[in-house]
């Protein structure tokens, strides 16, 4: 890695390469506190990978390493197969949206998407034929010469995506790009943004917070909570098949309730009702857990007003409608409350109702 | 707004504006009508002068050099305690200030004993190098602009400090991902985000080296600036001629603050990140070597005014005469200002004029602060001007208005002899002082949110308990450190006393001159020293005030 020959092929002269982008066990300390600790995860040209965490969990600091703007305390970044970690931001050559977009105020629409071709030498025609170019990409022609300041929040988030786009990257990286959008035009920029970053064939890595827009927008997800990535994983994978009850909590709703794993079955027993579930459980996991939970999903239990004698016994506590279903809380016996999705508003708070599972298998997960 | 609390915006504006406007605008309108007494005759004597027209051409060359002498200074040092982490980092950023502690003449003073022809460091090159005489004079345009430089960077380095503070490191960190370089990423970011601070801080030095007297009048030597010109037409009984220099001088600043407006003018953002860029720590043992090394040579020259005129006010006067270093010491300078009559009226002059004025600058500049943030009516605009102007005057323009017009009774034309007293110079003190207290509460009310008035009229309270229970409170820290800056200034103000003073009303600044010129150097030391130790008393004053209260 730190051979000559080497070193200078990580240069910008060798644009065209791309390839898959990996952090190979990379871990940040800032003085006695690790942000990220020992994190690993690859991202395929092409792919649409999102990191997401709650506030805290290091999914910034894991950008900013990818990006180049923090270094490693161990751990390598690699693009293709080739050793970044040392590359400076300004030599990686990715496009990088940053969470609060980072335009340069005292410069005009068209100036800002074009910084990145001054940089690289670009004569000034030939930069803002193609600025003007990538802003009709993003659907913003003829708004060149307007100055930042006159931008709206969304506006503002296609420039920043336009100026990153523009100097072909060799990896897309996006800070909360949704973020500061307001909620009617998040969800259409989500639409946007899949369409956009598949279009460009180079691995895309964003972080978000927002599991909702991760579903959304990412091929995979990869979850991490205290620095500690928890599951790398599809979307559906993280949903169906967590790994451990923290990816289950954050991932999907859902109450989490001890089970008896019996292999292809767990036993769930609640207020003396036993029911014996079909489970799943991820790739990996030990094949018999000693203590093991089951989560039940709201979408797979069903409501009923009559009193099956294999029906866990309730009474709904909250009742709140949600479009095409209503969903109601149910507290069962032993301390446990479940939500759970029924096509029926008939139900009301107060009543007393039976809760079956219905729909399996259920993702079981060790303690 | 309601008709009524307009009525009443306007009935406390009026006495304000009434004040402002004879205090402030009256007397320069009396300089420019005097150069016209005679119709364009004084103005052809000016024009015909050739010493007035290199006055002209030397104060405007001496006023460029100085912004840019400031801004050679200001601004890498400000990059350089901003942006690197290196060993004695702490200590230069606590001196890099410290020549705005020092008043006008003292700083002055100070280069003299330090660079003049019989000053310390001259005298030491001179013996190292075996010369047989000294090295340099510390005379002329160069000698101002040194000066100038050492005391005016302090504005440029404040503000560039400031906006680096305010700087959003992630303009950076997108530039940099989008492939640009550090010199890029400084001329095409950095820069350009920041001129607005250096912008700002050399249009203050410009006015302040326009307006500059200290150093023309002590070491100019032959040379002429406008406003020791206005001084000297002054003094030769030339009053119309005086009257044509000030309006010139006056214009000349005028003419500087439209001109940086206007290259200001297509500004549209401010810098508004929180920051948050740390400081780089320099890993290379050798650039971090010579960082400190240079970090030291700074701090010594930065300091060495301030101790050269604490020891020469200990030397006996008449005794240094060839010596590096003053051959006697004693305490005799100290113990004759406190003894002598004569020699302690200055001190009590100076502190009592600077309290009157300083006293009247907080009473009007909280009303009229008042008035400009938290009220709607249509005298604003003309208040915020007028309490702005005397900023755009220079002083020595400001004290030849006042000698213009306070110089009789005759209250018909608005007239009353002030000139010949004791009350001319707090006058003077105060006019010159008001921007700085009014812009000090102006942003001190700007913070308060403005729905607390109207809360606490609606929960009952009188005008005047709201005036007394909010709004003075909210208007405190600005009062406190913009009353401070104006009793620091006026204690040791030199420009407009040295045009308006008495024998009986003579400040500290005035005796410190002639002290000097009878070479009287020990003397005129100590009074510096203690000039220095009264603005360092005020400054503890105003903050244990403030901690007090806070």
């Amino acid at each position: 890695m730190t051979a000559a020959p080497q070193a200078r092929s990580e240069g910008q002269e060798d644009k065209n390469a791309t390839g898959a982008l990996a952090l190979n066990g990379v871990t940040r300390r800032f003085g006695e506190f690790t942000a990220v600790d020992n994190v690993s995860f690859e991202v395929g040209p092409g792919e649409l990978l999102a990191l997401v965490g709650a506030s805290g969990s290091g999914k910034t600091t894991t950008l900013r390493m990818a990006a180049g703007y923090e270094t490693p305390d161990s751990g390598t970044v690699t693009l293709g197969g080739k050793d970044i970690t040392k590359v400076p931001p300004e030599r990686r050559g990715f496009g990088m949206v940053f969470q609060h977009y980072a335009l340069f105020p005292h410069m005009p629409v068209e100036d800002n998407v074009a910084f990145g071709l001054e940089a690289r030498g670009m004569s000034k025609v030939d930069r803002l034929v193609k600025a003007r170019a990538a802003l009709a990409n993003v659907g913003l022609e003829g708004a060149g010469s307007r100055a930042i300041q006159s931008l709206s929040g969304g506006e503002q988030q296609r420039v920043a995506l336009a100026r990153a786009l523009v100097i072909e990257p060799r990896a897309l990286l996006l800070d909360e790009p949704l973020s500061n959008l307001d909620p009617t035009l998040r969800h259409a920029m989500r639409d946007d943004l899949r369409a956009m970053l598949r279009r460009v064939g180079v691995p895309a890595l964003f972080v978000t917070h927002d599991q909702e827009d991760a579903f959304a927008v990412a091929d995979r997800i990869a979850l991490l909570k205290k620095g500690k990535l928890l599951q790398v994983g599809t979307p559906e994978e993280l949903y169906a098949a967590p790994v451990s009850r923290e990816v289950a909590a954050f991932i999907g709703r859902g109450s989490i309730v001890p089970a008896t794993d019996k292999g292809g079955t767990a036993t769930v027993t609640i207020g003396g009702v036993a029911r014996d579930l079909a489970v799943t459980r991820a790739k990996g996991a030990p094949p018999h857990m000693d203590a093991a939970y089951v989560v039940l999903r709201p979408d797979a239990l069903e409501l009923s007003r009559s009193a099956g004698v294999l029906a866990w016994r309730g009474c709904i506590t909250n009742r709140r409608f949600a479009g095409g279903v209503v969903v109601y809380r149910v507290q069962l016996a032993d301390g446990i409350s479940v939500d759970v999705e029924s096509p029926s508003a008939q139900a009301h708070e107060d009543d007393n109702v039976s809760v079956s599972p219905m729909k399996g298998p259920f993702p079981l997960v060790p303690a | 707004m309601k008709a009524s609390s307009r009525r009443q915006s306007w009935l406390i504006a009026l006495p304000v504006i009434a004040l402002l406007l004879w205090t402030v605008v009256y007397p320069n309108v009396a300089v420019i009508a005097g150069s016209f007494e005679n119709g364009l005759d004084h103005w052809r004597e000016f024009g015909a002068s050739p010493a007035d027209r290199e006055a002209l051409w030397t104060t405007l060359v001496i006023s460029v050099a100085s912004v840019f002498a400031s801004l050679a200074i200001g601004v890498p040092l400000a990059f350089l305690l901003g942006r690197f982490e290196f060993p004695g980092r702490r200590l230069l950023r606590a001196v890099a200030t410290l020549p705005a502690a020092l008043p006008p003449l003292v700083g002055v003073i100070a280069f003299l004993f330090l660079y003049g022809e019989s000053g310390l460091v001259t005298r030491v090159v001179q013996r190292a190098l075996g010369m047989a005489e000294a090295p340099w004079r510390l005379k002329g345009v160069g000698a101002i602009v040194f000066v100038h430089a050492y005391t005016m960077y302090v504005y440029v380095f404040l503000f560039v400090s400031a906006g680096l503070e305010r700087f959003d490191a992630t303009l950076d960190e997108a530039a940099s991902g989008l492939g640009a370089n550090t010199w890029q990423r400084l001329r095409r970011v950095t820069l350009p985000l920041l001129m607005p601070a250096v912008a700002g801080s050399a249009l203050l030095v410009f006015m302040n080296a326009l307006g500059s007297f200290s150093a023309p009048y002590v070491f100019g030597g032959g040379l002429r600036v406008l406003s020791t010109q206005i001084l000297a037409s002054k003094t030769n009984g030339a009053m119309g001629l005086a009257y044509v220099e000030t309006t010139v001088l006056a214009l000349s600043a005028v003419a500087g603050l439209v001109l940086f407006r206007w290259l200001d003018r297509k500004r549209k953002y401010t810098l508004a990140g929180k920051g948050g860029r740390s400081r780089k720590t320099i890993r290379s043992r050798r650039v971090q070597m010579l960082t400190t090394v240079g970090a030291a040579v700074i701090v010594v020259a930065l300091v060495l005014p301030h101790l050269m005129v604490i020891l020469v006010s200990f030397a006996r006067d008449g005794a240094w005469t060839t010596q590096v270093l003053p051959p006697e010491y004693t305490f005799e300078n100290y113990r004759r200002l406190f003894s002598e009559a004569e020699l302690w009226k200055p001190i009590t002059n100076s502190v009592s004029m600077a309290l009157i004025a300083t006293a009247a600058n907080l009473v009007v500049c909280f009303i009229a602060g008042y008035l400009i943030v938290l009220r709607r009516f249509g005298g604003r605009g003309l208040l915020e001007l007028l309490v702005a102007l005397p900023w755009a005057i220079p002083a020595t323009a400001i004290a030849l208005g006042l000698a213009a017009t306070f110089n009789r009774n005759d209250l018909l034309t608005g007239r009353v002899l002030l000139v010949g007293t004791f009350w001319i110079l707090p006058l003077a003190y105060f006019i010159r002082d008001i921007p700085l207290v009014a812009s000090a509460v102006e942003s001190s009310l700007r913070q308060m949110d403005a729905s607390l008035e109207d809360a606490a009229r609606g929960l009952g309270a009188s005008w005047m308990m709201t005036m007394r229970r909010v709004i003075l409170p909210a208007a405190r820290p600005g009062l406190v450190a913009g009353g401070l800056l104006a009793a620091v200034t006026a204690v040791g103000e030199f420009v407009a006393s040295v045009v308006l003073y008495t024998h009986s009303n003579r400040p500290i600044s005035m005796e410190i001159l002639a002290q000097l010129r009878a070479l009287a150097f020990g003397t005129s030391a100590a009074y510096s020293v203690l000039l220095i130790f009264l603005v360092l008393l005020m400054t503890l004053a105003a903050r244990s005030f403030e901690e007090r209260l806070a």
